[in-house]
């Protein structure tokens, strides 16, 4: 895998909001990005020309699963009713700010792509959601939707929804049941692939970031989105840099670049570990430094990019007292539906406490490895999945932490370190409505 | 070949763990007493056992699944686009039955 010789800023998405909290209204955008070519009302071939070009693109989703999605506007379309658009900047990942970042400074892209994807899908309504706390993002998008309706460029209905706070709201199920009326809890999908249903239409759940690039595919074309990145996994994504980071935040970047390079452009000065994907992603150490971010390259290390979320961690830092925070937050933040799920993540939790914090013997770490494939594909979702992969990659990036509390007790590191990661503070009994 | 298979909703499961009284051969409890099902078709002297963990999970949440492999034909969609997850079902090619 070779990296491309793009440098690590690479604006397109981000065009033109370099400032921070800059916001673009609809001229400011028009001005950015041109006007959107959008179909004449009786162009019965637009479905067809939009779904091509992504397809030719390669465009895949940028939520976090990373599917084609032509693929998945195709398998929509098939569908015999027509369809809603669920437009998804929850972005539930803590350490995530990207779709904010979107929502909140180029609304009118993430609508661009609702808008043209909801003409090729002939869609009978758009829902724009965003969660509840964020409320400078929603404030964005209501304006834009406004802005948009009173110059004639929605062509259906657009409304701004903001489900419950939580990691697991935003997951597509979960958000399609909310919609729905419904808990915004996952629902249990026998067979894969499932239409999600919400008032009983598909409901095509898509990212806001991955409708960003659909509304740039459909203005400069698929040969310009494959112009950068590489022909594996082609265009820009954004990443969400923070942790060990001399300058945190949403990056742009061409898909392929090494993680190290990722890292220098953040300030990342000494690492000795990142957590890539998510907060159920990869734990990578310093030997995964040249790695190309790109999925078959991250997947040989057994990692995805996710949802773009790269945390490092300092050398000076415990990555065993991380990953037991990490695990117990998950745990908490299980929709506490499927008991694997329920009992299996707190017990998960429990032992990476004891290796982290207290006197763990080899047994400790027999046991977590047997309950990490006991929660694997258990759930109705794949939250437990993701934990058990994380502490996975966690006991071998931190192999010698591991090795060094095994026979001396908790480290200077895991006593006194304060968290790298950060966690919303605790929900409780949470509204799931 | 093609079959039938034991599936649970873990939505719906409360760990009442009849299932792996019925089909010790099928069902396994984990240390939290939920059911752990074999990933795999049920030979034929296993699906009347089967069928009735089915009918008497207090919680309705044991199903049976048909399951073939992915010679039999499969649904061709024009352009050549698969459906989201169609290529991450390990080769088999499930079709839930019914209720």
């Amino acid at each position: 895998m070779t990296t491309v010789e793009a440098p690590p800023a690479a604006a397109r998405l981000l065009k033109g909001l370099d400032e921070v909290g800059r916001r673009h209204d609809l001229a400011a955008h028009q001005a950015v990005h041109g006007p959107l070519p959008l179909p004449d009302r009786r162009d019965r071939s637009f479905a067809d020309r939009l779904i091509r070009a992504v397809a030719d693109a390669g465009l895949s989703g940028r939520g976090g699963a990373g599917f084609p999605t032509a693929a998945k506007l195709e398998w929509i379309r098939r569908q015999r009713r027509r369809p809603v658009l669920a437009v998804n900047a929850c972005e539930g990942e803590p350490a995530s700010r990207k779709d904010h970042t979107l929502a909140a400074g180029a609304p009118h892209l993430v609508l661009d792509g609702a808008e043209l994807v909801a003409r090729a899908m002939g869609a009978a309504g758009v829902s724009v959601c965003i969660r509840r706390a964020d409320q400078r993002a929603a404030g964005s998008l209501t304006a834009a939707v406004a802005e948009r309706e009173a110059s004639g460029l929605v062509s259906t209905e657009v409304a701004v929804r903001q489900p419950p706070e939580g990691y697991i709201t935003g997951e597509e199920s979960a958000l399609t049941h909310w919609l729905d009326g419904g808990d915004a809890r996952p629902t249990f999908r026998p067979n894969r692939p499932a239409v999600l249903r919400s008032h009983g239409r598909p409901t095509l759940v898509s990212n806001a970031e991955t409708l960003a690039h659909v509304a740039l595919i459909a203005r400069h074309g698929p040969a310009w989105f494959r112009s950068v990145g590489t022909a594996e996994a082609p265009g820009t994504t954004l990443v969400t840099v923070s942790g060990a980071v001399r300058a945190p935040g949403v990056r742009e970047i061409t898909l392929g670049l090494g993680l190290d390079e990722v890292l220098a452009a953040a300030g990342a000065e000494a690492w000795g570990a990142v957590l890539l994907g998510g907060y159920g992603g990869t734990w990578l150490g310093p030997e995964a430094r040249g790695t190309a971010l790109s999925p078959t390259a991250l997947a040989a290390r057994g990692a995805s990019l996710g949802a773009g979320v790269v945390v490092a961690l300092g050398a000076g830092s415990c990555g065993l007292a991380e990953t037991a925070r990490l695990a117990a937050y998950m745990g908490e933040e299980s929709a506490g539906q499927c008991g694997p799920c329920v009992f299996g993540l707190p017990a998960i939790a429990g032992d990476l406490r004891e290796l982290a914090f207290g006197r763990p013997t080899g047994t400790t770490v027999e046991r977590l490895w047997t309950r990490c494939a006991a929660v694997e594909r258990r759930g109705a979702c794949h939250h437990p999945d993701g934990v058990a992969r994380m502490v996975r990659s966690a006991l071998g990036a931190f192999a010698d932490d591991l090795h060094r509390h095994l026979s001396a007790g908790p480290c200077p590191a895991a006593a006194a370190a304060p968290t790298v990661l950060a966690f919303p503070g605790p929900t409780g009994e949470r509204p799931w409505r | 070949m093609s079959g039938r298979r034991l599936r649970v909703d873990p939505v719906a499961c409360d760990a009442f763990g009849h299932c792996a009284e019925l089909v010790p051969e099928l069902v396994g409890l984990d240390e939290w007493g939920y059911p752990v099902v074999e990933d795999r078709a049920c030979r034929p002297h296993e699906v009347g056992s089967a069928e009735l963990a089915v009918k008497s999970c207090p919680r309705r949440a044991l199903f049976m699944e048909a399951v073939a492999e992915p010679d039999s034909p499969p649904s061709r969609r024009a352009g050549g686009l698969r459906p989201p997850g169609s290529t991450a079902t390990g080769g088999l090619r499930r079709v839930t039955q019914r209720r």
